[in-house]
């Protein structure tokens, strides 16, 4: 016993002498530090207040611009092109430059890498005229060549820069420019360099919303030297031409990115760093900005918002809402193939009880299946009425004076557009039991539910749409296109006439003209009701009062270039 | 001693195996598809049948499970679906953060406890003894949550005392050498930084530790209670030794198995279930890692931090085993 108490001793004697050494060794550093720097300044006597004024600088870190952005989960991966992530997104942003960009608050194309475009008359050639003295931050040229590597890289998965062994699937590219190389619908027909800062993209049919696409921070321009020199890990280590350059990324924690110095806009970017904070708790985090540890949060509790308008070192916000959650009905299956019935349901629920249920406000009943403020939205068009006789009317008049049963399949996950689907098939519920509609709820696991969905066992369902290039063409021909029953399209409903109004404006390059075909097409979905848009959510968050010119996008990717903190 | 140690070594190997069967078996236990669930709601066919070629869903159960093992024998725990990155080099940092948060944690707690559990025995029925215990009881019985936001609010926010989340201070990062922050700092030989790593480390660790130690004073104190009353105690009482060695030298040493026991469990416990905790103070370690895996269905995160869990959590059984057989020489099982 005793021998071992003197063994623990030694131990403890031995961390201790280690310790003290080490402090030590500190003060020996600092010092030689020291002797070092006034030997150079010793030197050259006449650099020695610039010297001073140097280290000052360097020490006084507290009058640096240093913005931290707090967040509820990390980035999937800084390859924007390669994952539909938002958070991913909303970083690559500001590393990252596309060749249009959005307006600030909305989904308007203005220039980005290009500072013109000209359409040919037929649709199917868009010229691009890039702006020039750009380099990447790794100090490779930005030059038409560039645009056409990225380009083919998403295209082809034979290309050298695909990565795809490496489990690298771009599938928002295929979304958006209808498939990838070789395919039926593919877009681009061929990209020609016309010289450093001219590109031509050719197409195979006209794509209404090509420039819409131009602007998504998914097709940013990543430095082919980067692809080439780091391979399938452009993902951690991502290199673009936009107003700050990636430092490092502490997985699950924070993404580091500092002030690109050579950005092509003078005076910008006006933050030294910025920092994108993990912090999954949507309390905790209020608690930190409350704090002064972070600036900006996002994913506020809608709860908290009331709270937030009182306080005066805090400032509210809302994002412009981008999606919405619905009510589907199967319109293939008894008794919803009858437009009385969904007429009926549609006038039985109480989209603003939901509104005020789940987002205390912050939401906006909907009343066609597009966000408010996109291209084409119909506004002439008025909500459902929230009319319980009208509603008993028209299910008489489909012959259900009696009432009728009816399964309800509600969604077992949270998302964005629909944040507690429990409650919400229950304020559903009990709407439809006003009316006389027994709804049975009905629940599956999440990859049974989108299957059975899409092979159309369902009656009513709820599901959901988030926007990414702002154009209608994204919601109205997913959801209810004919074409895509069975996939995206899950109340199967199939018009003609509305499938013919939306393929004419998706390849009509004139923007009113398309403005006008998804109107016409809104007021026949109006009527025919074959979904219940139920609300559009308006996103808030909050923001130190520090913190000015931050405006949020709908898109959730805003650039901080011109935020800057007043201290 | 060694031919136990090797016995208990060997006691491993079907518990291993059983833990990389049911971890292989996860992916294939979830109603559906696993590609239609991993690729959510706007997946086309093509998508699916592209995951299930790379994540090799299509071929049969046991070439799988070989492919698997073998894979984890080389030190290969697969590649993250949704950052592609391997899960071998991302879990280190989280496993370090997770076992320093443990270890402050289960130190605030052991010494907290052992104490607390000793004075209560010592001081029977005493306004202390009555104190501690009614503490220890809303120690076990409180939500790990509540507190946890409690010590934000009243320390991070009311007082501005300690930061309220994190490792480390968002504008002023720590250049990670092993991933463990405080010997990071000291290592850096950064006073100011070692500070900070610690200043993070407080309220996470109380919130994490409260729970053990409770646990472990109530434990302490009953193992205590009866080891006091022994009769090797009376003697060395009679002999006259003084009260404080009589109890930390000779009753302790007597009293601390069944408690090693306990602490042996809530470390485990803490290592793979400090979710909540790792949450609300945004940790980034190997609860959370698993938890968000769950979240976006990356199903080889999900294998693999269950695996990794469940291996510290069968290496810490052992530990404990051994010092069983150290302390009490008479254990031989």
């Amino acid at each position: 016993m005793r021998y071992r108490f003197i063994l623990f001793l030694t131990f403890m004697l031995a961390i201790t002498l280690v310790l003290t050494a080490c402090d030590g060794d500190e003060d020996e550093s600092a010092e030689e530090v020291d002797a070092t720097e006034s030997s150079e300044s010793d030197g050259e006597e006449s650099s020695g207040s610039e010297d001073d004024s140097n280290s000052e600088a360097s020490s006084d870190s507290e009058g640096d611009q240093v913005l931290v952005f707090a967040r509820g989960g990390d980035s999937e991966s800084l390859d924007y092109a390669s994952t539909t992530d938002g958070e991913s997104s909303r970083v690559t942003k500001q590393v990252y430059e596309s060749l249009l960009e959005f307006e600030k608050d909305s989904f308007e194309v203005k220039p980005g890498l290009a500072h013109d475009w000209e359409v040919s008359d037929d649709g199917l050639t868009y010229t691009f005229f890039l702006e020039e003295d750009v380099t990447f931050h790794d100090g490779t040229d930005f030059n038409a060549e560039a645009v056409k590597t990225n380009f083919e890289r998403w295209a082809d998965p034979n290309h050298e820069f695909a990565f795809a062994d490496d489990g690298y699937v771009y599938s928002m590219y295929g979304t958006m420019f209808g498939g990838f190389k070789g395919d039926d619908g593919h877009v681009i027909k061929e990209i020609n360099v016309v010289d450093d800062h001219e590109i031509e993209f050719v197409l195979n049919q006209p794509l209404g919303f090509f420039l819409q696409n131009m602007g998504m921070s998914y097709f940013a321009i990543t430095s082919p030297s980067a692809l080439e020199e780091h391979g399938a890990s452009i993902n951690e280590n991502p290199v673009g031409t936009g107003p700050f350059k990636f430092v490092s990324w502490s997985k699950d924690d924070s993404i580091i990115l500092e002030k690109f110095e050579d950005y092509r806009k003078e005076g910008l970017p006006k933050l030294d760093e910025v920092i994108f904070q993990v912090i999954p708790d949507n309390a905790a985090r209020l608690i930190a900005l409350r704090s002064g540890e972070i600036d900006i949060m996002d994913g506020l509790n809608p709860d908290d918002a009331a709270g937030i308008e009182q306080e005066e070192s805090l400032v509210l916000l809302t994002r412009a809402a981008n999606n919405f959650g619905y009510l589907g009905l199967n319109t293939q299956q008894e008794p919803l193939d009858d437009p009385l019935v969904r007429k009926a349901i549609n006038h039985a629920i109480d989209r603003s009880a939901i509104a005020e249920a789940l987002y205390a406000g912050y939401a906006q009943p909907a009343v066609n299946p597009v966000p408010p403020g996109y291209l084409g939205y119909n506004d002439e068009l008025e909500l459902y009425e929230y009319n319980l006789d009208k509603s008993k009317e028209l299910l008489a008049e489909a012959g259900y004076e009696d009432g009728l049963e009816i399964e309800l399949w509600t969604m077992p996950v949270a998302r964005p557009y629909m944040p507690d689907p429990e409650t919400v098939s229950e304020i559903i519920q009990n709407d439809l039991g006003e009316i006389g509609i027994t709804a049975k709820i009905v629940r599956e696991e999440w990859a049974p539910y989108l299957e059975k969905t899409a092979a159309g066992e369902q009656e009513l369902f709820m599901l959901g749409w988030s926007g990414t290039n702002g154009d209608p063409d994204y919601f109205l021909s997913s959801l209810l296109h004919g074409s895509n029953a069975g996939s995206s399209n899950r109340s199967f409903y199939k018009n003609d006439e509305v499938d013919k109004l939306l393929d004419e404006a998706k390849r009509a390059v004139d923007q009113e003209e398309r403005a006008d075909l998804y109107k016409k097409a809104q007021e026949i979905i109006y009527e025919e009701s074959p979904m219940i848009p139920l609300v559009h959510s308006e996103p808030v968050l909050a923001t130190s009062s520090d913190v000015k010119n931050y405006v949020p996008h709908p898109s959730t990717s805003e650039s901080l270039a011109e935020v800057e903190l007043d201290r | 001693m060694l031919a136990y140690t090797s016995r208990r070594l060997l006691m491993l190997v079907p518990v291993l195996f059983g833990m990389t069967v049911i971890t292989f078996s996860i992916i294939h236990l979830i109603p559906g598809n696993p590609a239609q669930t991993i690729l959510g709601e706007t997946a086309t066919e093509e998508a699916i049948s592209n995951l299930e070629e790379t994540m090799g869903l299509n071929r049969n159960y046991f070439i799988q499970y070989t492919a698997y093992v073998g894979d984890l024998l080389q030190g290969d725990l697969g590649t993250s679906l949704r950052t592609k990155a391997s899960i071998t080099t991302e879990i280190g940092p989280r496993l370090a953060a997770t076992i320093e948060l443990t270890f402050f944690a289960m130190i605030f707690a052991v010494f907290i406890g052992i104490n607390a559990g000793i004075i209560s025995a010592w001081k029977q029925n005493s306004w202390f003894d009555f104190l501690a215990m009614v503490f220890a009881l809303v120690g076990v019985s409180m939500p790990v949550f509540w507190l946890a936001l409690m010590e934000q609010w009243l320390f991070a926010q009311e007082l501005g005392w300690l930061p309220a989340y994190g490792r480390q201070e968002s504008r002023d990062p720590i250049d990670p050498i092993t991933h463990f922050y405080v010997i990071d700092s000291i290592l850096h030989m950064d006073m100011k930084q070692l500070i900070t790593s610690l200043k993070h480390l407080v309220l996470p660790s109380i919130a994490l530790g409260t729970i053990p130690m409770a646990i472990i004073a109530r434990m302490t104190r009953s193992s205590m209670l009866e080891v006091m009353k022994s009769d090797y105690v009376r003697t060395i009482k009679a002999k006259g030794s003084g009260q404080f060695l009589v109890i930390y030298k000779h009753a302790l040493k007597n009293s601390i198995i069944p408690v090693l026991t306990v602490i042996g469990l809530q470390v485990g416990v803490l290592l793979g279930g400090a979710i909540l905790t790792e949450t609300i103070f945004s940790w980034p370690g190997i609860g959370r890692y698993v938890y968000e895996a769950i979240n976006y269905r990356d199903y080889p995160v999900i294998q693999s931090g269950i695996l990794v869990i469940a291996f510290l959590f069968v290496i810490i059984n052992l530990i404990v085993d051994l010092l069983y057989a150290f302390i009490d020489p008479r254990i031989k099982y």
